[in-house]
């Protein structure tokens, strides 16, 4: 009987410590740049933080997903840019309503995450290889369709509402966070709930662990492999119309170089790329290091070149400092 | 026994360049115990991954329960009531015994996507329970021992409400006292009706807990017979179609040789406690004890794969300071590990290069290798330890169990290791490869090679070992010359808790 319990509590301990781990960093990093610049921990600064992790975050929150399959997703930046052409073509080309041009995003965020997942569940091709190959697609068909120009919302007034709007702010006055926030994290909760609760959470991490006992179980792998890469990609869609939103145009070059920064913020908080284990709360934290440690690099005056250089830094630390963490369990 | 559960009949299956099936039978009935033996390759295996839709058999019909039927995938077999437990469990690591047993079938709540995770756990429990176990349906599957495992996956199979088990070398990794367990559980199930068949390598279980034995061999079904009228010998012979004449091998010969070499005051944690000991020039050294007694740890202690607290060990009288693997080796031990698919062989690489692997600093000259040497020294291992394979090139996944073992064997011997730490050397190996193995253990010896065997295996310890140490919790708790070895002291010993 006492060894059930300690059994428990042992599993309890290691996951709650990694998490400690990665939220104490937070912290540090916020009280570290805090001391160090008085702008910090200003509310407009802290609002303009968490607006920029929104769409990092949730483009995270989504390929957190398809990493615990064990699989990746390098298309994840270009995608995010396809879908926000499709809604800028369908509302400011064909002049269609809003809902319209956001449900076509998602849609066109989906449908590439099908079509990654169908090519890597029935075509048997490695992930990175099948993604790699998604991610060119989609950077040439943004640049086709758009014409290689920008396309503006200026016509659609409310476009732009989606993102930097605040129904939080119209309701309780006084608390104007923008709605990319609020998106960002019903989406997480959202996710984490999916994760944990439902027969594609379950699926997901089986698939993961161990996907020749889940086959051999009876499951319909392939088709779950799919779900997941479209999730991922209707993920990629909010991510897409959020981005545009914010810059009130869709930018046809922009894009790549997101997925990496997305998989770094999975990383770091804790999910394997091996697959099998990771959480939705993990990927949130990670995202907000790395938005908070380049905003505050940022306010430090540290030059761009260098940010990224302690960025990528950062990343090769956290990971294996969770990687010691893991051998040690 | 009463009702046929199953028939099988001309069974037929190929696969590219193998006629795996030749016109198969099996029968099974309900409420029995029915044994599959056969060397590896005999088609056991395939047989019954073809009753468990695993496999798509090529001809031949399939009656289970006085109905033909077809099985085209698991879920069909698990449907009939059919479930098959591997040898190399189907469990998913990451998730809790009780989401493993459920996987697939969750029961949900309310909208049918969202589980119900704490009837999930309640019914296994419930489960657990009627079975006597002590498992926490919480605990992750990864965390828990084999046997445990081995146990979880019956439950699965229960929970099916399976009327056919068919369970592969389920006793391979289990210590005396789980087998007890299993077997307990299997004549529970035996009682309730269920029908069971058993493949083995263990001839002495077989023995006990089996109604009757079915011997297959080369694809072939060779004849049916009750257990009880049969003895090992005839089994052997039906199994290899040959006589196996098995004696005892044991010598004391090297009783007086020097000593190649000595191990002091090792020590790491809990798993190796003060552990001391000689090896001789020409000696089978036995390592008897239960499993987790701690003598795999201390064979990679002392071939630097795990590092050590604190001891000595002196090679040829010399002390030696073995931090890492090379450092082994280059004193001239060889390890051939537990687990050889994962630890000892480049599965996806051919016969040569597994062979030579070791060495291949002595067969390039500049970084550049030597093919012609490679090649010649490749085949004179294939040829002296009798390694049956279409040759060099051929992917060493591809070898049976036995032969793979003969591989990591010449590895070794290329490196002209002058001691060997066999770690359960024929584990999941046929009786005929098996006494080829022990042949050549002997004639290593005999060459004057000191040899450890590790072996959970008594009847392979009290055959094989010059001398026989036994573990037990990460101590030495006795040393039996092969005169006192039996079996009784042998145990009392490996339960002999300090």
């Amino acid at each position: 009987m006492g060894n059930k319990g300690a059994k428990g509590r042992s599993l309890i301990r290691s996951d709650a410590t990694q998490k400690l781990l990665a939220f104490g960093s937070l912290i540090v990093l916020i009280i570290v740049f805090s001391l160090a610049s008085p702008n910090f921990f200003k509310f407009s600064n802290i609002v303009s933080i968490v607006l920029s992790t929104a769409v990092n975050g949730v483009l995270a929150v989504g390929v957190t997903f398809v990493i615990i399959t064990g699989g990746i997703d390098l298309s994840i930046g270009t995608t995010m840019t396809f879908a926000s052409v499709i809604a800028g073509v369908l509302i400011s080309f064909w002049k269609a309503p809003v809902l319209v041009g956001v449900l076509g995003g998602l849609a066109a965020g989906a449908l590439v995450g099908m079509i990654s997942g169908s090519v890597i569940a029935k075509m048997k091709l490695p992930p990175f290889i099948a993604t790699l190959g998604m991610m060119m697609i989609t950077k040439g068909l943004s640049l086709v369709i758009s014409g290689t120009k920008p396309i503006y919302f200026n016509d659609a007034k409310a476009y732009s509402r989606i993102a930097m709007g605040s129904v939080l702010g119209d309701i309780l006055p006084g608390f104007n966070i923008p709605n990319a926030v609020v998106i960002f994290l019903l989406m997480s909760v959202l996710a984490s709930l999916i994760l944990t609760k439902t027969s594609l959470g379950r699926y997901n991490f089986a698939l993961g662990s161990n996907e020749e006992a889940t086959r051999l179980s009876g499951i319909n792998v392939d088709k779950w492999k799919i779900a997941i890469y479209a999730l991922s990609g209707l993920f990629c869609g909010i991510a897409g119309i959020l981005m545009s939103s914010r810059l009130n145009s869709a930018q046809p070059a922009l894009g790549q170089g997101y997925e990496l920064e997305a998989i770094a913020a999975v990383v770091i908080g804790g999910t394997s790329l091996n697959g099998g284990e990771g959480t939705i709360l993990g990927t949130v934290i990670g995202a907000f290091i790395m938005s908070v440690l380049t905003n505050g690099l940022r306010i430090l005056s540290v030059k761009q070149e260098w940010q990224t250089v302690v960025i990528g830094i950062v990343v090769i630390f956290a990971v294996y400092a969770d990687l010691l963490r893991r051998r040690n369990k | 026994m009463s009702d046929v559960l199953v028939l099988m009949e001309g069974i037929d299956k190929t696969f590219p360049g193998v006629h795996a099936l030749k016109q198969c039978r099996f029968e099974l009935c309900s409420g029995e115990v029915h044994a599959l033996l056969g060397e590896n390759g005999a088609g056991k295996s395939t047989l019954m991954k073809i009753l468990s839709g695993v496999y798509s058999k090529d001809a031949g019909r399939i009656v289970y329960k006085g109905k033909e039927v077809e099985i085209p995938n698991t879920k069909a077999a698990q449907d009939l009531g059919i479930s098959i437990i591997f040898q190399e469990f189907n469990l998913i690591p990451h998730l809790t015994v009780a989401q493993n047993i459920y996987i697939g079938r969750e029961p949900r709540r309310g909208v049918r996507f969202i589980l119900n995770e704490k009837e999930i756990n309640e019914k296994t429990q419930k489960l657990l329970d009627m079975m006597n176990l002590d498992i926490d349906p919480r605990a992750k599957v990864s965390e828990l021992s084999v046997a445990k495992q081995q146990m979880v996956e019956i439950a699965k199979a229960l929970s099916l409400n399976s009327e056919v088990l068919i369970m592969d070398e389920p006793t391979a990794a289990l210590t005396d006292s789980e087998i007890d367990e299993l077997f307990r559980i299997i004549r529970d199930l035996r009682k309730k009706g269920v029908g069971i068949i058993y493949i083995s390598h263990r001839l002495e279980e077989i023995g006990i807990i089996s109604d009757r034995i079915t011997v297959m061999r080369d694809g072939e079904y060779i004849d049916t017979v009750p257990a009880k009228d049969v003895t090992t010998d005839q089994i052997i012979k039906m199994m290899v179609g040959r006589e196996i004449y098995v004696t005892s091998e044991a010598t004391d010969e090297s009783a007086n040789n020097e000593v190649v070499l000595e191990v002091k005051n090792l020590n790491r944690g809990k798993a190796i406690r003060d552990v001391s000991f000689k090896l001789r020039k020409g000696e089978i050294l036995g390592f008897a004890g239960l499993m987790g007694a701690g003598r795999t740890e201390v064979a990679r202690a002392i071939f630097g794969a795990d590092p050590i607290d604190s001891g000595e060990v002196f090679v040829n009288g010399t002390k030696v300071n073995i931090k890492q693997p090379i450092d082994a080796v280059k004193n001239g031990i060889g390890y051939l590990s537990e687990d050889r698919k994962q630890f000892g062989l480049m599965l996806d690489l051919n016969v040569e290069l597994n062979t030579v692997i070791a060495s291949l600093k002595n067969y390039s000259k500049l970084g550049w290798i030597d093919e012609n040497k490679t090649r010649k020294d490749a085949n004179k291992w294939v040829e002296a330890l009798k390694i049956k394979t279409p040759g060099l090139e051929q992917r060493v996944k591809n070898l049976s169990g036995g032969n793979q073992q003969k591989v990591v064997i010449g590895k070794w011997l290329t490196r002209d290791c002058n001691i060997l730490i066999f770690d359960e050397p024929t584990r999941g190996i046929d009786v005929g490869a098996k006494s080829e193995i022990y042949k050549l253990m002997n004639k290593l010896a005999a060459e004057g090679k000191a040899i450890i065997m590790i072996s959970s295996e008594l009847p392979e310890i009290l055959r094989m070992s010059h001398r026989v140490i036994v573990m037990c919790e990460g101590r030495i708790t006795g040393e039996l010359s092969y005169k006192e070895a039996t079996q009784e002291r042998i145990m009392e010993y490996a339960t002999r808790r300090l």
